[in-house]
């Protein structure tokens, strides 16, 4: 009785047990029932499966539990609000993000790490659902290496960019929020890829992605040429995260800047954006001295002589 | 997204020794989006009371001339400043006159009253926006922040201080807060009230 019971039920620890042997075709305990090899169990058999769960539209499911959009007060918040951008010139590639994770109006972090490092030669930046971004990017770096072994050459930045516009697209509709710019250098030269959770994957220069990336983009478009020195590049990169620091709500904390150049990725620095307003890189603030100090309407520099007192 | 958050804004006021103090962000917001870093939320109402106008930015400005209105009525009518437990009183029937449209506002009132044997003591008040008063003896928040505010206040505060504590208190409360809050910020204003002086200090914040 018992036995059938538990054959029959729809809860219960017996019919996780049966699920997950069903799911893995292994009858025998193995690690990645657990979830072990580090997480990418799942994919191990070349197939992702993930579990899913036990309901007539598993994505409509989601949706209605995660969607801040389309319900505020839902329960599970998924991480939003973002500042990235990268963009490609003479000197290789410039990748520059914030550092501030929200969950609604609540700031959950000040240091999350929104550059992925995928190889020495390439990098992911993370924009919308935080997790999503890890782990497929991480996933794609397995991809890379593997691809490098078979075919005893780095892949391409255009090609590493499509595996994993490939990958999201057969994920679409199932909830999935990415919005990733895949940058490096490869035979081609130094090269940006923008790729998004509805499939998009665009070729360009200039990209920046997030809540503050207009923000970030009037600073990059109005300072950015193709013959920028490295120096000068570096500084156009934190110059426009920190304007989207300051104006977004959703962005700021600190800068962290990527240099990509022939021979791999350089980590240039942090920077914080309340430093960088006040005393910016080199001593002279982003906006304290020049706009809020004693320049500012309520505080405003002494009239000239000729103008006359209105009313 | 909620009409109260929809400029953004905190304000928190705590009691001391023979002193109040009440301090806000200076963030004037739309959502995401920051406009201006020195917007007024504290405004004095006599020599000893500060009220607080957290909330929905063109209300500020409307509840603001409302008080000193009716402030500047009481005076002439009855010859003397009002006191804080009185400013308070009316700061509520304002806000209940309009119960069924009202003010996107949540006040805070800080003050010295006068008591009858002429000494001061220190009082603080908040209401919700239809002016459901809340007398407390250790602290009041109000805004985006306040949750967060009080957190903060409930670890720092301490009974007793005295103006100079009190101060780092309220400031370190209202800098923290804020610092977790996206739509808090951008500096901070901390005005600290004795039986006769006040100190307004401005705060060098977080401006993300």
């Amino acid at each position: 009785m018992n036995s059938f019971v538990s054959r029959f039920a729809s809860t219960g620890h017996d019919v996780e047990l049966r699920k997950a042997r069903e799911a893995f075709g292994d009858e025998d305990e193995s690690l990645e029932m657990w979830g072990s090899q580090a997480g990418f169990g799942p994919l191990s058999k070349g197939v992702p499966s993930f579990s899913v769960p036990a309901v007539p539209d598993p994505s409509a499911f989601l949706r209605l539990h995660t969607d801040d959009h389309a319900d505020p007060s839902c329960r599970i918040k998924i991480k939003h609000g973002t500042t990235t951008l990268a963009f490609r010139f003479r000197g290789g590639v410039i990748v520059a993000v914030d550092s501030r994770a929200t969950a609604g109006s609540y700031i959950a972090s000040g240091t999350v790490k929104k550059v992925i490092e995928i190889n020495p030669y390439l990098l992911g930046t993370m924009a919308g659902g935080a997790a999503d971004c890890q782990y497929w990017e991480t996933y794609l770096g397995i991809q890379c290496r593997l691809h490098e072994l078979r075919n005893r050459e780095r892949i391409s930045v255009s090609a590493a960019s499509k595996y994993l516009s490939n990958l999201v697209y057969s994920y679409k509709g199932m909830g999935l929020s990415m919005g990733t710019m895949i940058c490096g250098w490869d035979k081609t030269g130094p090269a940006v890829f923008y790729v998004d959770s509805d499939g998009t994957r665009l070729k360009g220069d200039v990209f920046s992605v997030g809540s503050g990336s207009t923000f970030a983009y009037g600073v990059l478009d109005q300072g950015y040429h193709w013959d920028l020195t490295d120096e000068e590049a570096q500084e156009l990169g934190r110059r426009s995260i920190y304007a989207a620091g300051h104006r977004d709500a959703y962005s700021g904390n600190t800068i962290n800047l990527y240099h990509v150049k022939e021979d791999g990725w350089k980590f240039i620095g942090n920077y914080d954006v309340s430093e960088m307003h006040y005393e910016g890189p080199a001593g002279v603030g982003y906006g304290y001295e020049i706009r809020t100090a004693g320049k500012s309407s309520a505080n405003p520099p002494p009239e000239p002589e000729s103008q006359t007192a209105q009313t | 997204m909620s009409i109260m958050e929809y400029n953004g804004g905190s304000v928190i006021a705590m009691v001391g020794k023979n002193c109040v103090a009440i301090a806000s962000d200076l963030r004037l917001g739309v959502q995401s989006l920051g406009i201006a870093s020195n917007f007024q939320k504290i405004f004095p109402v006599t020599d000893r009371i500060f009220v607080g106008l957290p909330g929905l930015a063109t209300d500020v400005t409307t509840l603001h001339e409302q008080f000193r209105y009716r402030v500047n009525m009481y005076t002439i009518k009855e010859e003397r400043e009002i006191e804080p437990e009185t400013f308070a009183a009316l700061v509520s029937s304002t806000l209940y006159e309009r119960r069924f449209g009202p003010y996107f506002i949540e006040p805070v009132i800080a003050g010295m009253q006068r008591t009858p044997s002429g000494s001061y003591k220190p009082f603080i008040a908040a209401t919700d926006l239809i002016g459901c008063l809340n007398f407390a003896k250790d602290f009041v928040v109000a805004g985006t922040a306040s949750d967060k505010l009080f957190g903060v206040a409930e670890g720092l505060w301490e009974e007793d201080l005295g103006p100079e504590d009190l101060f780092e208190t309220i400031s370190q409360t209202m800098l923290n807060a804020v610092d977790r809050d996206t739509n808090s910020g951008w500096g901070v204003v901390v005005h600290l009230l004795t039986k006769d002086k006040v100190i307004t200090r401005t705060l060098k914040g977080r401006m993300d």
